[in-house]
């Protein structure tokens, strides 16, 4: 096989994957025959294409051999068989509704798969793992690599999830008008999840896992493309892409975290910012803000900043106050207190932050003390910042984030009277 | 469904459980349930257990740590969806908590 064929068959899988098996599963309503026949389709093109050529439209060939190897299991099974001329009429049917000679012949029911696979009845982990292995066609291996966990445990979790769907009648549809926005509001949260777990890992090694990232964008350009009305979906895959472009500025050769004010941005990625600038606007041109899209708001500030000292700080503050409207929670009171410390300087935000003590939300948080450290250090207040910095250091997860507040904590006690 | 109290040990209140009869009527007529009892309080409980042969019993409920169950309703839905709805809408959700679990099939 040549370089091109294989790019390109690489290619068609990852970007057909989810839509083969969201329709199998729509045909068939077995998950697990349905991801079967999805990797059977697949094992035939990489045979085929290479000897015969890539297909016009790969997607729809994948769609049409998963079927049909779908058909014959389902034949050999004997039990569905009188259901069997029942799907083959419906599926014909949805084709001569649509009328259209240029329409697909297979409705994209990727909507439908992404909301049952997000259902909030499931297990956090197991909608995150779910999504990645059905709409992004991960393979267990490279999920479990992705979340640090064993293969067989991956598979199990897989598993346990899917007998939950089928166990609990969890349905396999676009949730209806009444429950609509509140299921969207969790299809987002388990793409950020996703995205932040490759942002900022939460555990191990190295800070940032640049795949999750990139995975969690390609799911939320997706989601905007089936739902091109929701504003929300359009605001996460801004603020996802103006995040994504501070990539190869968010650490130093050593791996170690460079704080946002003290990064390079000449290598801020330009197009992704582009990009999601464009979203935003699209996505405030509903008129409808929501959490999403105000975080993309924050975030275009940085964006659009040419230096750090050039911030809108005030801006940054205020969005985050229309944040707290939406979001009351600690860590969005958290960065608010950041921007005002910035913005009116750090009295005015440590007096926030002093608010939030004892927030059980933000218990073992190490970025309360590690927030609170900077502030005490920029009003020279040295040795209850090293006392801070102690703690952070006590409850941050990765490496580089204890390197920093290592390096912070001794600055902090050279600065300190000697006692 | 099964219909669990706030606190272990402690029986609902006539006030708190007055509107039940209301949203039995309601699931009933709209054929969603299909039956359920209240259960006696959890001090008439005797837990049944064998282990190694041996018949083990003890007084009060299986799990005297947690909210104890205080009665169940069995459901007819079309999906988890409706189940959810059906038991958000039972009183004892709002000060205790209601579980819902399809009924063994093998």
């Amino acid at each position: 096989m040549d370089g091109l064929t294989s790019a390109a068959l690489s290619g068609a899988f990852r970007g057909e994957w989810g839509r083969v098996v969201a329709f199998l599963i729509r045909m068939t309503g077995d998950w697990d025959l349905a991801e079967e026949c999805a990797q059977h389709a697949v094992a035939r093109a990489v045979e085929r294409w290479p000897r015969d050529g890539v297909p016009a439209n790969p997607g729809a060939w994948l769609t049409t051999t998963a079927r049909n190897r779908a058909l014959n299991v389902l034949r050999h099974r004997g039990t569905e068989a009188a259901a069997l001329p029942d799907l083959a009429a419906r599926a014909a049917a949805r084709e001569a509704a649509a009328g259209d000679a240029d329409a697909d012949p297979f409705p994209d029911e990727r909507l439908r798969l992404i909301f049952t696979c997000c259902h909030p009845a499931l297990p956090l982990e197991g909608r995150v793992a779910l999504t990645l292995r059905t709409l992004a066609g991960l393979t267990t291996a490279e999920i479990a690599r992705a979340f640090l966990v064993s293969e067989t445990a991956m598979a199990q979790r897989l598993v346990r999830t899917k007998r939950k769907i089928r166990a609990a009648a969890i349905p396999y549809r676009v949730p209806p008008a009444h429950l609509l926005a509140e299921r969207t509001g969790g299809v987002l949260g388990v793409l950020y999840l996703l995205f932040t777990e490759g942002y900022a890992a939460t555990a191990g090694p190295v800070t940032l896992r640049p795949d999750l990232c990139a995975e969690a964008i390609h799911l939320a350009r997706m989601l905007t493309r089936l739902m091109p009305d929701e504003p929300e979906a359009l605001g996460l895959l801004a603020l996802l892409l103006l995040q994504h472009s501070r990539r190869a500025a968010r650490t130093d050769q050593a791996g170690d975290l460079v704080a946002l004010y003290d990064q390079d941005r000449t290598r801020w990625d330009r197009a992704d910012i582009a990009d999601g600038l464009t979203l935003l606007d699209t996505a405030l041109a509903h008129g409808s803000p929501g959490p999403y899209q105000t975080q993309a708001a924050i975030a275009a500030c940085h964006a659009l900043a040419p230096d750090a000292a050039a911030t809108d700080w005030a801006r940054i503050a205020a969005l985050y106050a229309r944040l707290i409207d939406l979001e009351p929670t600690p860590v969005v009171r958290l960065n608010h207190a950041v921007a005002v410390a910035m913005a009116e300087g750090p009295a005015a935000g440590l007096r926030l932050l002093d608010e939030l003590a004892g927030s059980p939300q933000l218990a073992g948080y190490h970025l309360f003390p590690a927030t609170r450290a900077d502030l005490l250090r920029r009003l020279d207040r040295h040795p209850e910042a090293a006392v801070a910095y102690r703690q952070a250091l006590a409850q941050a997860r990765t490496d580089p984030e204890r390197r920093y507040l290592a390096r912070r904590l001794t600055e902090s006690l050279e600065s300190s009277p000697r006692a | 469904m099964l219909v669990c109290g706030a606190e272990p040990g402690r029986e609902p209140t006539d006030e708190e459980m007055a509107p039940a009869l209301a949203w039995t009527t309601e699931m009933t007529d709209r054929g969603v349930r299909e039956s359920g009892h209240r259960l006696g309080p959890a001090a008439s409980a005797t837990t049944v257990r064998v282990r190694d042969g041996q018949l083990l019993l003890s007084d009060g409920p299986f799990a005297e740590t947690y909210e104890q169950v205080l009665g169940y309703d069995l459901l007819e839905c079309a999906n988890l969806d409706e189940a959810i709805e059906v038991a958000s809408r039972h009183p004892a959700a709002r000060w205790g908590s209601v579980e819902v679990r399809p009924v063994w099939t093998a």
